[in-house]
C-alpha cells in the first residue's frame, strides 16, 4: 500500500495511518519481538565468527577474517566422518523405530473393546514421557550395569551373562533408540488414536456385515484412515534428520562408547565450550544448520507436491 | 489382562474363530507391552526402600525386601538436592509466567487478519525455526550481556517459542469469531480492551496447554543450566540429579575394598531414591492435567 493510493482510493490508508491503527497490536507483540531480535537474530549475525579468527578480546567486529579456514579444518579432521555418520545412524535408526511403533500402538488401542484395560494400557504407556532426560539416562545406566543392574540379574537367572553394553560402541545406537521408544511411543500414539476415533463407525458395521474379520477391518479401514496423518508426520521427521537431541546423547556418552556416540551437536559443544575453539565450533554448527535447512526445504517441497501440506 | 470375552452389552457381534485368535494375540501383546513399560518404574520404587545388599545381589525382583528408608533419610539431609528443588520450582513458576506473557499476546496479534504487516511479521517469527545462530554465538551474546550465572538466564532469553505462537495463533483464529470483534468495536472497544476482556477469558484452554508445555520443559531442562550457570546456589534440580546419577558413575567404579562395595551399594540405593523423589511430583500431577496435554497434542497437530 503506497501513500499515493490513499488519496486515490478512499478505502485505503497511508502507511502511517495503518501503523497508527494497529499500534495496540504491535504493543502486544513488543516483548516477543524485542526478545527474539536480541536473543535469536543477534546470534545469527554472530555466526560470522565462523569465518573469522575469533578471540574474545578483539570481539566479533575486531577479529580478523579467516575465510573458510575453520570449515576446512573440520572437513579434514579425523572427527568429520564419525560425527556425521553417528548423527545420521542414530537419527535414521530413531525414525525407523519410533515412527511406526506409535501407529502400531494406536491400532492396537483402537481394537481393544475392554474399556478398563484400554484405559490402563494407555495411561501406562504415556507415563514414561514425563521422566526427565537426566533421570532417564540415570535409569539406563543403572539398569544396564553388568554388575548390579536388574537386567543382568534377570538374565543371569536364565544363564545369560549381560555384557557391559554402555561400554560397547556397537550397542550405543540401539540403547539410545529403544529407550527413546520405551519413553515416547505411548505419548506419540495419542495423535493417531484421536485420528482413529474420528473414523465413521458405520464403516465397521458395513464391513462386519460383509464378513470382514477384525484383522481385515484393521488392514482395510484403520490403516488407510491413518495414512495421511502418518505421511505428514513422517515427512516432518525426515526434515530433522541431522538434528539429534544433544542432551540424551551427551549424558549417555563415555570414553568407551565415544566412537559411536560422538554426534555433531556434542562435538560442537565440546569444541566450543570445553576447548574454547569458538570459531571452529561455530563453523561446525553452521555447517550442520545449513544441511538441516536444505533438508527442510527439500522435504517441504516434497510434501507440497505430495500432500498439499507444507510448513511454509 | 482383563478379558478377552465379547463386547460387553452394547452391540451383539458374532465372534468368529479368527476374531477370537486376533483378540487373544492383541491382549497378550498389550499385556507384555504394559509389563515392559511399567516394570522399570516399579522396580525403581521397590528398590529404593529395600536392603541395598539384596538389591545389589539381584534378590529384589518382584517384591521389596529388608524394607528401610535409609536412602530417603540420607536424601532428606542432602541440602543441595533441596536447593535444586527450590530453584527448579522458582524457574518453573517464573519461566511459565514469562512464556505466557511473551507468547500469548503475540499469537493474538498475529491471528488478526487486519494486522498491518502480518506477512513480514509472521516470517520474522518463523525464520528461527529454520535457521539459528547456533550455540557459540548465542553463548557469546548471553555472556556479553552479563546474563550468565544469574537466574534471569533461565527464564528470559529463550522464552519466545515460535511453536507456541503458531499453536496459539491457530487457536485464536479458529475460535474467536470476527463478529465478536465487530460488536466490541461498536461499543468503542479497542484491540487491547478486546484482548484482555474478551479474548483471554475464553482462551483458558490454550493458556493451560501452553503453560503446561512451558512448565514441563522448564522442569526437565538442564542444557541452559549446564552452559550458563556456575554458582551452586542457582543450580536447578536436573543438574543436581545429573551429578548424583551420572557423574557419580565413573567415581564409584574406581573404588575397591569391602567398605567401598557397601558404599557403592548405598550409592545405587540413593540413585533409586532420588529418581523417585524427583519424578513422583510430575507423575502424580499427570492424571489431573492429562486432559490438557491431550488437547495440546491435538492443537499442535493443526496446521497454521
Amino acid at each position: 500500500m503506497r501513500g499515493s493510493q490513499a488519496t486515490a482510493k478512499p478505502g485505503r490508508r497511508s502507511f502511517w495511518q495503518e501503523i497508527n491503527r494497529c499500534k495496540a497490536l504491535y504493543l502486544l507483540m513488543l516483548p516477543s519481538l524485542v526478545l527474539f531480535l536480541i536473543f535469536t537474530y543477534v546470534p545469527m549475525y554472530g555466526v560470522i565468527i565462523a569465518f573469522k579468527d575469533f578471540t574474545p578480546s578483539e570481539g566479533i567486529m575486531g577479529s580478523a577474517w579467516a575465510g573458510l579456514k575453520y570449515f576446512r579444518q573440520y572437513f579434514n579432521s579425523y572427527q568429520f566422518w564419525p560425527t556425521i555418520k553417528n548423527t545420521i545412524v542414530i537419527s535414521l535408526y530413531t525414525v525407523a523405530v519410533t515412527f511406526p511403533l506409535p501407529v502400531v500402538l494406536a491400532l492396537m488401542c483402537h481394537q481393544m473393546k475392554a474399556k478398563r484395560f484400554k484405559k490402563f494400557f494407555q495411561v501406562s504407556t504415556y507415563l514414561p514421557h514425563f521422566i526427565s532426560t537426566v533421570v532417564m539416562c540415570g535409569m539406563i545406566i543403572l539398569f544396564l550395569s553388568p554388575s548390579s543392574g536388574v537386567i543382568a540379574k534377570i538374565l543371569s537367572l536364565v544363564g545369560i551373562k549381560l555384557p557391559n553394553l554402555m561400554g560397547m560402541p556397537k550397542a550405543f545406537p540401539s540403547i539410545y533408540v529403544w529407550t527413546e521408544a520405551w519413553q515416547h511411543v505411548g505419548w506419540d500414539s495419542i495423535l493417531y488414536i484421536a485420528t482413529l476415533s474420528a473414523v465413521d463407525p458405520t464403516l465397521y458395521e458395513a464391513a462386519t456385515i460383509d464378513g470382514a474379520s477384525k484383522w481385515h477391518r484393521m488392514i482395510h479401514i484403520d490403516i488407510p484412515a491413518l495414512a495421511p496423518t502418518a505421511i505428514i508426520m513422517f515427512i516432518l521427521r525426515m526434515g530433522n534428520i541431522m538434528s539429534v537431541g544433544f542432551e540424551k546423547v551427551y549424558l549417555l556418552q563415555n570414553t568407551l562408547n565415544n566412537s559411536s556416540s560422538e554426534i555433531i551437536s556434542t562435538y560442537v559443544y565440546k569444541m566450543g565450550l570445553i576447548s574454547n575453539q569458538y570459531s571452529l565450533s561455530s563453523a561446525i554448527g553452521l555447517f550442520n544448520n545449513l544441511i538441516n535447512l536444505t533438508l527442510l526445504l527439500l522435504v517441504n517441497w516434497l510434501s507440497k507436491k505430495m500432500s498439499d501440506t507444507s510448513l511454509i | 489382562m482383563t478379558d478377552t470375552k465379547t463386547v460387553p452389552g452394547r452391540r451383539k457381534i458374532k465372534k468368529t474363530a479368527a476374531d477370537q485368535i486376533f483378540d487373544i494375540i492383541l491382549y497378550a501383546i498389550a499385556a507384555i507391552i504394559t509389563v515392559i513399560v511399567l516394570y522399570p518404574m516399579y522396580f525403581i520404587v521397590i528398590a529404593s526402600f529395600s536392603d541395598p545388599a539384596l538389591v545389589s545381589n539381584g534378590e529384589i525382583i518382584l517384591l521389596p525386601r529388608g524394607v528401610n528408608f535409609k536412602a530417603y533419610a540420607q536424601l532428606a539431609g542432602y541440602a543441595k538436592l533441596w536447593v535444586g528443588y527450590k530453584n527448579t520450582i522458582f524457574y518453573v513458576i517464573v519461566g511459565t509466567i514469562v512464556t505466557l506473557i511473551v507468547n500469548i499476546p503475540a499469537a493474538y496479534s498475529l491471528s488478526r487478519k487486519d494486522l498491518y504487516g502480518k506477512k513480514p511479521l509472521t516470517i520474522f517469527y518463523l525464520i528461527p525455526m529454520f535457521f539459528t545462530g547456533g550455540l557459540i554465538p548465542t553463548y557469546l551474546l548471553v555472556t556479553s550481556l552479563n546474563l550468565d550465572d544469574t537466574f534471569r538466564v533461565m527464564v528470559i532469553p529463550f522464552s519466545v517459542v515460535t511453536y507456541y505462537i503458531i499453536v496459539a495463533r491457530t487457536f485464536f483464529s479458529n475460535s474467536i469469531p470476527e463478529d465478536l470483534w465487530e460488536a466490541a468495536q461498536m461499543d468503542g472497544c479497542g484491540y487491547l480492551g478486546f484482548f484482555f476482556r474478551m479474548v483471554l477469558p475464553v482462551s483458558k484452554a490454550i493458556i493451560a496447554v501452553i503453560a503446561l508445555w512451558a512448565a514441563v520443559g522448564q522442569w526437565n531442562s538442564y542444557f541452559n543450566a549446564l552452559i550458563y550457570l556456575r554458582s551452586p546456589e542457582l543450580q536447578p534440580l536436573q543438574i543436581i540429579l545429573r551429578n548424583i546419577l551420572i557423574s557419580n558413575q565413573t567415581i564409584s567404579a574406581m573404588t575397591t575394598g569391602a567398605a567401598a562395595v557397601e558404599a557403592k551399594q548405598m550409592a545405587d540405593l540413593i540413585k533409586y531414591a532420588v529418581i523417585v523423589v524427583s519424578s513422583a511430583p510430575i507423575m502424580c500431577m499427570y492424571p489431573f492435567v492429562q486432559k490438557y496435554f491431550n488437547q495440546g497434542v491435538m492443537l499442535g497437530s493443526l496446521k497454521g
